[in-house]
């Protein structure tokens, strides 16, 4: 099993094909940005882009990966997620953070669909994204800044 | 339930254990000899205890508090920084441990470190200004012996140190500034120089950190060999491991052992998914001759049944019983609170390492370090110097990290002996041991009777509240309980600001197995909802004006009374809402803070949308203006998914909610529009992680009532809208 994740390959192959992707990438490839929250697709804290896709890695086996291309926080480098990161820390979105990194991929992967969302495109979007110190209003207005700069 | 064994909490040789009321929250503590002996002390280095300085001038904090996300890092490296002259981008802050003196809480008398009861800034306030202005006027004196100059010559300013034409960074300095005599009473800049106190900056210190994935918390760790464990705990609060069956668990590949440990059976593997699959393979036999068995009704039985009888008195004013009797017309209300779980986003974890020497690192969001330590000592066999505690940045905590019996760093030590120490060992709970494995906030019911005379002036107010004492059964009851009263049960309702002649709370804490703990805002959590529906209750059976009515019985209380006007005056409360829209009010002081709230919603059917809240706070001097409002943001939040949705029930004394998909914390398309406002003050800071959460519910309840006549006294509201 070989799995890209970030632009780079990865041999997997002694894993346990029905490994979710979330445990594979932080006890094994060693990328811890990517939160463990529930474990089943209920908090996004997992949340990763597959093929630009946002997508629960507590859900997705290893053997589903396939070709795909795995994008965690720590390889996001869009100009998309760059104005996305810098609206969440000049808006001190964060906390605790831990949510954060799901909110992010979810944010960038909204952003990069729909250049303008509006409130309620926003809340379909974000819906699954738990924060359990209730961030949502900086989260909200952070998609909104980079929205704008990027326009 | 996991029973505390006071055995387990023995202080150690070198303490004595001491407790202490604070502002009507119990605390406890550890009191090392060396602060008993030297009351005041002598000042402490600041650069052994607080702060270090790198020679390229990059200065770290040491802080006395842990950060669940509250924002108490980027709060105390602002009254450091402050004193210091750097500039906040170059500060960054790192948990301390092991050491009351320095990092006791003081508004426990210092006795030993602790995070909660919103008491960071309060114990901080003074400490890390003079940490920082210590250091500064120390860098000071070596610069002027290095120069030759008189130390009046030296200026620091924004992490330079001039005289003249000579200049220096700090970190310049630092090897000399270290060494010099520790100046006591070194002055403190006043409010009208401060640059950092009561500014927003461009960034919170750990912003991005929290933006690129690279902040760490317990269960990122990794360490070269670590093993991961899970630990199958009893369904039933109480159980105790019979006997079990470990031959499916071991075929499991990864799996690297399995051991019994007090709190159940642990399954030790090389990866997370192994030892989760590993514990599902796993079959145990519990032993529930003394596990806890009923479920929610049962208790709900029990518990309206204690309500008609007398409790213990919390509070006697007048004569509450001659009052109702002479009342023209009585309120009558019984309200319903279930249990809570924090459910904090990451899930509670701890990682232990020991060398080759004995000596033990332990990994964690440890809220009370001291008491943890000791703890693990016992456990190890070992003496708690030879332990060193890492302070880790949790994700949220909402007092479920602060546990009495050390909680998941005595089972990860537990484990990690019970494998000979052969590997460093990360301890995970998963969500669905976060959301069954108790200490939740406790079940209450209250019953009031107020009565009202022909003037429709309040006569008697009789409130009984029954429910689990968070104190009792601990090692620490001889001290939080008093006369059968666990502040923890009734603060908020006994103390009530209310001019209020002839009233009585009693409380009746009941026995049962299910673990209790502080949940952000703790018995504010449910007495504000009470009492602040109560006085809206009140005011519509008076015809009222409710905000007016609180004035009125607050004619004493300044503070409270200059946030309802604030929050009110913003919220526009003297206009028409929109059509389709109503308001509701409620004002609460928790932790020395005062926060009064104006809600408004609208109502489709049943279904209750929060429209727009406007708060105002008053937490004395805002050190950090925007984390204030974000605190007092999330606090409501917080408070409105418990109030709308979250509880946490039983069935035959197993827990219903497993995971996220069936306790439900607010989610980003319920959340109000939320306005802050901060009441200008130079009065000393208090905390705000609190504060923002008892308001919100009953504000809310208040605007449902005024929109649909329906008074809830049933929560959730998704369970007393539709009873
Ligand atoms: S951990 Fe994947 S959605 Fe919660
Ligand atoms: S910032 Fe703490 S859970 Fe979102």
């Amino acid at each position: 099993m070989r799995i890209t994740v970030n632009g780079e390959v990865r041999d997997l192959s002694a894993l346990d094909p029905d490994m979710p992707l979330l445990w594979a990438l932080r006890d094994v490839v060693g990328l811890t940005g990517t939160k463990y929250g529930c474990g089943v697709a209920q908090c996004g804290a997992c949340t990763v882009h597959v093929d630009g896709v946002a997508t629960r890695a507590c859900q997705t086996p290893l053997s589903s990966v396939g070709n795909g291309q795995v994008i965690t926080i720590e390889g996001l480098n869009t100009p998309v997620a760059r104005a996305v990161q810098d609206a969440w820390t000049t808006l001190a979105v964060a906390q605790c953070g831990y949510c954060q990194s799901g909110q992010i991929m979810s944010a960038v992967a909204l952003l990069s669909e729909n250049k303008r969302p509006s409130d309620a495109d926003i809340d379909a979007a974000m819906t699954g994204n738990l924060c359990r110190c209730a961030t949502y209003n900086r989260v909200r207005a952070a998609i909104h800044q980079a929205a704008r700069s990027l326009a | 339930m996991i029973p505390l064994n006071p055995q387990t909490l023995r202080p150690s040789r070198r303490s004595l254990l001491t407790g202490a009321l604070i502002g009507g929250v119990f605390v406890l503590g550890f009191q090392p000899k060396a602060q008993a002996q030297a009351p005041g002390g002598t000042a402490l280095n600041p650069f052994q205890a607080y702060l270090r300085i790198a020679p390229d001038g990059r200065v770290t904090v040491i802080s006395a508090h842990f950060d669940m996300g509250q924002g108490i890092y980027h709060g105390l490296a602002t009254l450091a920084a402050e004193e210091l002259s750097v500039p906040l981008s170059q500060v960054s802050v790192e948990g301390g441990a092991s050491n009351p003196r320095a990092y006791g809480n003081l508004t426990a008398g210092g006795a030993f470190q602790f995070t909660g009861g919103s008491s960071g800034i309060p114990s901080s306030w003074e400490r890390y200004r003079r940490a920082g202005a210590t250091a500064r006027e120390m860098l000071r004196s070596a610069a002027a012996a290095a120069w030759n100059v008189p130390v009046s010559e030296v200026l620091a300013e924004n992490g330079q140190l001039t005289a003249g034409s000579r200049r220096a960074g700090y970190g310049d300095m630092i090897a000399a500034a270290a060494r010099l005599p520790v100046p006591s009473n070194v002055a403190l800049k006043p409010a009208s120089q401060w640059t950092l106190i009561g500014k927003t900056p461009p960034e919170r210190i750990d912003s991005r950190d929290k933006t690129n994935g690279s902040q760490n918390y317990t269960l990122d760790m990794r360490l070269p060999g670590m093993l991961i464990a899970v630990v199958a705990h009893p369904p039933r609060f109480g159980a105790t491991v019979q006997s079990f069956d470990a031959a499916k668990a071991r075929a499991v590949r990864g799996v690297v052992d399995v051991v019994q440990i007090p709190r159940g059976v642990a399954v030790v593997a090389d990866t997370t998914w192994a030892a989760i699959k590993g514990r599902e393979a796993l079959t145990v036999t519990w032993n529930e001759a003394r596990a806890e068995k009923r479920g929610s009704a049962d208790l709900r039985k029990a518990y309206l049944e204690a309500a008609e009888r007398a409790g213990a008195p919390a509070a006697n004013r007048g004569d509450a019983d001659a009052a109702l009797g002479r009342a023209a017309r009585l309120i009558e209300a019984t309200y319903e609170f279930p249990y809570l779980a924090h459910a904090a986003i990451e899930p509670l974890g701890a990682v232990v390492r020991r060398a080759r020497d004995g000596t033990i690192e332990i990994w964690g969001g440890h809220q009370m370090p001291d008491i943890y330590q000791t703890i693990a000592s016992q456990i190890a066999g070992v003496t708690p110097d030879q332990i060193k505690m890492h302070v880790m940045k949790s994700g949220g905590g909402f007092g479920r990290r602060a546990v009495l019996d050390g909680d998941v760093v005595a089972e990860a030590v537990s484990v990690a002996k019970a494998i000979n120490w052969r590997a460093p060992v990360k301890l995970t709970w998963t969500r669905e041991d976060d959301m069954t494995g108790g200490r939740y906030r406790p079940m209450y019911v209250h019953k009031m009777r107020v009565g009202l005379d022909a003037q429709g002036r309040i006569s008697g107010w009789h409130q009984r509240i029954v429910g689990q004492s968070i104190m009792s059964n601990t090692p620490f009851e001889g001290f939080a309980v008093r006369n059968g009263v666990d502040a923890t049960s009734v603060e908020g309702a006994s103390d009530t600001p209310y001019q209020i002649a002839d009233l009585r709370v009693e409380v009746t804490n009941t026995s049962v197995g299910v673990p209790v703990l502080w949940w952000r805002a703790v018995g504010h959590t449910h007495t504000a909802y009470a009492v602040e529906t109560m006085i809206d209750e009140i005011a519509s059976a008076t015809g009222k004006d409710p905000v007016q009515l609180r004035r009125e019985l607050l004619a004493e209380n300044a503070r409270e009374r200059a946030v309802l006007d604030l929050a009110a005056d913003k919220a526009g409360w003297t206009t028409e809402p929109a059509p389709g829209r109503f308001r509701g009010v409620a004002v609460h002081q928790s932790f020395k803070t005062y926060v009064a709230l104006v809600v408004e919603i609208s109502m489709s059917g049943q279904d209750v949308r929060v429209e727009r809240v406007v708060a105002a706070v008053d937490c004395g001097i805002a050190i950090n203006p925007d984390n204030v409002v974000a605190q007092i943001e999330g606090g409501i939040g917080f408070g409105l998914g418990a109030i709308l949705g979250e509880e946490l029930t039983l069935t035959d004394g197993v827990v219903d909610q497993k995971n996220y998909d069936s306790y439900t914390p607010l989610r980003i398309d319920r959340m109000p529009k939320v306005e802050v406002h901060i009441l200008p003050s130079t009065a000393s800071p208090t905390g705000v992680g609190e504060p923002g959460t008892p308001p919100i519910g009953p504000a809310l309840a208040n605007a449902v009532a005024k929109a649909t006549g329906r008074r809830v006294r049933l929560l959730p509201f998704a369970k007393g809208m539709t009873s």
